[in-house]
């Protein structure tokens, strides 16, 4: 093992220059040249598309550039695969983190490390104590003999991060880890990664939020088209500047409420139930009201738009879409009522992955395009076609399979599909989780002007300025109760926190 | 406690209690059924499908599945009982050396195929088990080699040995489970057979060699399909080209699946399978004996299996259940 201290103390870590990468002649990276600092935490920051994973990729040795040079430590090196990656301390953490659910914590963390020959025993008990002792040293509380299949996504990561120390990487990547954390997780993440800088090893951080760049970063780094655009150290760029740098213009005020006129009670839910996981939620939604729903994850706020919708019904309590009681048990009954659902988790809920795009945008309104049973291939056509325009959905072709599009353009065709239901009342989990901030842009526009043409919006989001911008009014749940309606004027960032953090003993509201 | 709960949410633990409560039913009405002769019947009638559920099971946790092995053991106890038929000369046992030779060579074409064409297993596999059927009727002429052509010494393995008088067969087939058991469980490469079957992109990024892996899972399925071959011309003294083997997939592939193999792949155990395959014998054992007509015992055995999968799984959820119900209320 080599040290971290060799090479002058001003020798970057890795230096790349000239970096491009072509797939399918398509170049995604341009002539990237970059210096990663030891004992850095450095932000990539870019639009989806901008080249950031594939760059980082490249340093893993996922992908090989097509041109350029890499240097590691002053020296010349070759990157062919991540095991090599592996070899020369550098780890990349993907997303979701890339595991063997059905095997060990411990085994994940030295599986494929390729030691000792394939017919070599494996040293159950020697695995087990060191994946402890690294569990330890990281400080959480994980078991590692249990499969990994049980652990939450925060604490796979971790396993991702141990991973990397069991091979004492310098360089660790982390490629947007904390969009699928709690806050709290979030936290601890920040500290264990300040940790392993201040150890002298070098954190590549890729986000979207800006916030967390600025609380964890030393340096950012900001790609646009397959560009780099900028290297800066962070305090010396404003949002405003970071924003302009990567959507290449000034963002105007992108998080407005359009004016709606608000009208009767569309979607109404009295003393809805669910034991031991919501209880007593009423809440009404008007015609052109925009309701947030806030909240810590876990809170039951997910619950409950699934019991609205008839995924997993209530066990007790009323429901009354545009002044009719109803009984919904499955989603089949809520689409037909009018309600439509964008699903939180995209990528298990919402797309059909291999199905071209065409069929997911009409996959909820049958009724459209086969009215008799046959579907109408022109049909489907036209209303596909007529979505991509009004949605700016951006893709190859209507059919291409719906999973080879980026993140906000699959939410996107799955928020076509429910506008193809013609829903009076659109509930929105989690809508722009994962979306790079220019489409995110678009998605609040396209909210605001669906409640301006009249529909009932209720909006589940963890990121409070997009519920402080887009809300009528914030409900806040917390602990499977509502603890806060809270109107647009009074609605601050510290009034939903404060609703949302479980304490005992509080008073349920009427929303 | 604590122990005793991982103990029975461990699936090994439902197919015992399934093959206890089976053999208490069955002796209840026909008190022969537990005695040791019994337990000799049961041994005899599963260590072909013991071996080859081991293969199987391999080759399922790798997230594949292997259609052709009953084919694969008709082919290579052909070739072995036309070689103790035209070269008797030849020692017996090294015809243990050629049917398992003939099977890893099979067992390379599927998983050739498999990888090198990225073809789906279950299509390349239904393909070669009509094709290695195909090829035994040609090779021999579509006619059988008859009980004086297999070595008396080979008949005898599976009557008796000095240990117990217990057939040197269900010996052999224990070593290979242990075997098996030390391959999937302590061995590197096995492990990545697993993982492999877990998560087949993150695999190679963890720079396991798929392809290799692969076509090792195929290699050995058909090394045991090959070895099962010899074993079969030693039970039943003869090899016939349409019923050696006919059938074997579906037996082993039904023992292997009870025996708690994700079809997924990733997970399954050499001890489930064992006790997968414990269960189809002791059914198999007591059908004749309930006085069941060979017409119906087909259909008998079918729905076993999918009862035996139903019992399993709605203990399972209901364990799985009252354990997400012990967390909630810590």
């Amino acid at each position: 093992m080599t040290t971290m201290a060799e090479g002058a103390k001003d020798t970057p870590l890795i230096a790349a220059r000239g970096i491009s990468k072509s797939f399918a002649g398509i170049e995604v990276l341009r002539d990237i040249d970059l210096d990663l600092a030891r004992g850095e935490i450095h932000a990539l920051l870019g639009e989806n598309g901008a080249g950031k994973s594939t760059f980082a990729k490249i340093i893993a040795g996922v992908h090989r550039p097509t041109r350029g040079t890499l240097a590691l430590n002053g020296a010349p090196v070759e990157i062919p695969s991540p095991i090599v990656a592996q070899k020369l301390g550098i780890t990349l953490i993907h997303q979701e983190p890339i595991s063997f659910p059905d095997l060990s914590v411990a085994e994940n963390l030295v599986l494929g490390r390729s030691d000792g020959s394939p017919l070599g025993r494996v040293p159950w008990a020697k695995m087990t104590r060191d994946a402890k002792g690294l569990m330890d040293l990281l400080g959480v509380k994980i078991d590692v003999v249990k499969p990994m299949r049980g652990l939450s996504i925060a604490d796979q990561q971790m396993v991702e991060i141990a991973r990397a120390l069991a091979s004492d990487s310098r360089l660790i990547i982390m490629d947007e880890p904390t969009a699928p954390l709690t806050p709290k997780e979030v936290e601890t993440l920040f500290d264990i990664a300040r940790r392993l800088r201040d150890e002298g090893r070098t954190i590549v951080f890729i986000s979207h939020r800006l916030e967390e760049v600025r609380a964890l970063c030393d340096r950012v780094t900001i790609f646009r088209d397959g560009a780099k655009v900028q290297t800066d150290t962070i305090g010396n760029l404003t949002d405003a500047d970071i924003i302009r740098l990567m959507i290449g213009r000034p963002l105007r005020e992108y998080m407005k409420k359009l004016g709606a006129a608000i009208g009767e009670v569309a979607l109404k839910v009295e003393g809805l139930t669910l034991p031991g996981v919501f209880s007593d939620i009423n809440l009404e939604v008007r015609t052109g009201e925009i309701v947030g729903l806030g909240g810590l994850v876990g809170a039951g706020r997910t619950d409950v738009a699934r019991a609205i919708f008839g995924v997993a019904p209530a066990a007790s309590g009323k429901v009354t879409i545009n002044g009719k009681a109803v009984v919904i048990t499955e989603p089949a009954q809520a689409i037909d009522l009018g309600l439509a659902f964008v699903p939180e988790d995209r990528a298990t809920a919402g797309i059909f992955r291999s199905l071209p795009v065409e069929q997911n945008i009409t996959a909820a309104a049958p009724g459209k395009i086969a009215p008799n049973g046959f579907i109408r291939r022109a049909v489907e056509r036209t209303l596909a076609t007529d979505s991509v325009r009004k949605l700016r959905i951006r893709l190859a072709s209507l059919r291409q399979p719906i999973g080879e599009l980026s993140g906000g353009n699959q939410q996107k065709a799955i928020l076509a599909r429910w506008l193809l239901t013609d829903p009076s009342v659109l509930i929105l989990d989690e809508p722009t989780r994962g979306i790079d901030i220019g489409v995110k842009a678009e998605f609040y526009d396209m909210i605001g002007e669906l409640a301006a043409g009249g529909r009932a919006i209720l909006l589940i989001s963890s990121e409070l300025p997009e519920l402080l911008a887009l809300c009528d009014r914030v409900l806040v749940m917390s602990e499977g109760r509502l603890t806060a309606n809270i109107p647009r004027a009074e609605a601050t960032q510290e009034a939903i926190m404060s609703a949302a953090v479980p304490r005992s003993g509080r008073e349920a509201v009427a929303a | 406690m604590n122990i005793l709960r991982n103990v029975f949410l461990r699936r090994e633990a439902g197919i015992a209690v399934m093959i206890v409560l089976f053999c208490l039913c069955v002796g209840a009405v026909k008190p022969r059924f537990l005695t040791l002769d019994e337990l000799r019947i049961i041994l005899l009638l599963t260590p072909l499908i013991l071996i080859g559920a081991m293969g199987q099971m391999l080759v399922i946790v790798a997230r594949n599945v292997d259609l052709s092995i009953g084919s694969m053991q008709g082919f290579a106890a052909m070739v072995t009982a036309m070689m103790f038929k035209f070269h008797p000369e030849i020692p017996w046992f090294l015809g243990f050396i050629v049917a398992i030779g003939v099977g890893v060579a099979l067992g390379f074409v599927n998983g050739a195929l498999i990888t090198l064409f990225r073809l789906p297993a279950i299509i390349v596999t239904l393909g070669t088990l009509n094709l290695y059927r195909g090829l035994t009727f040609i090779i021999s002429d579509a006619k059988q080699i008859d009980r004086q052509y297999v070595p008396s010494a080979l008949k005898s393995m599976s009557n008796t040995s000095p240990i117990f008088d217990i057939p040197w067969i269900i010996f052999m087939a224990l070593g290979v489970t242990l075997l098996t058991y030390a391959f999937a469980n302590h061995s590197r490469v096995g492990r990545q057979v697993f993982a492999l079957g877990s998560n087949p992109t993150a695999a190679p990024l963890r720079g396991i060699r798929v392809t290799a892996v692969t076509l090792m899972v195929f290699m050995i399925s058909g090394a045991l399909a090959g070895l099962s071959g010899i074993m079969y011309a030693s039970r039943w003294g003869f090899v016939n080209p349409s019923n050696t083997g006919f059938g074997f997939e579906f037996q082993v592939i039904a023992a292997v699946v009870i025996g708690g193999v994700s079809i997924n792949g990733g997970v399954g155990s050499v001890l489930g399978v064992f006790l997968g395959v414990m269960l189809l014998g002791c059914v198999s054992a007591a059908l004749p004996l309930l006085g069941i007509a060979g017409a119906s015992q087909s259909a008998i055995y079918g729905a076993v299996i999918v009862i035996a999968l139903l019992i399993d799984r709605s203990v399972r959820l209901r364990g799985v259940a009252s354990l997400a119900a012990l967390r909630a209320r810590a």
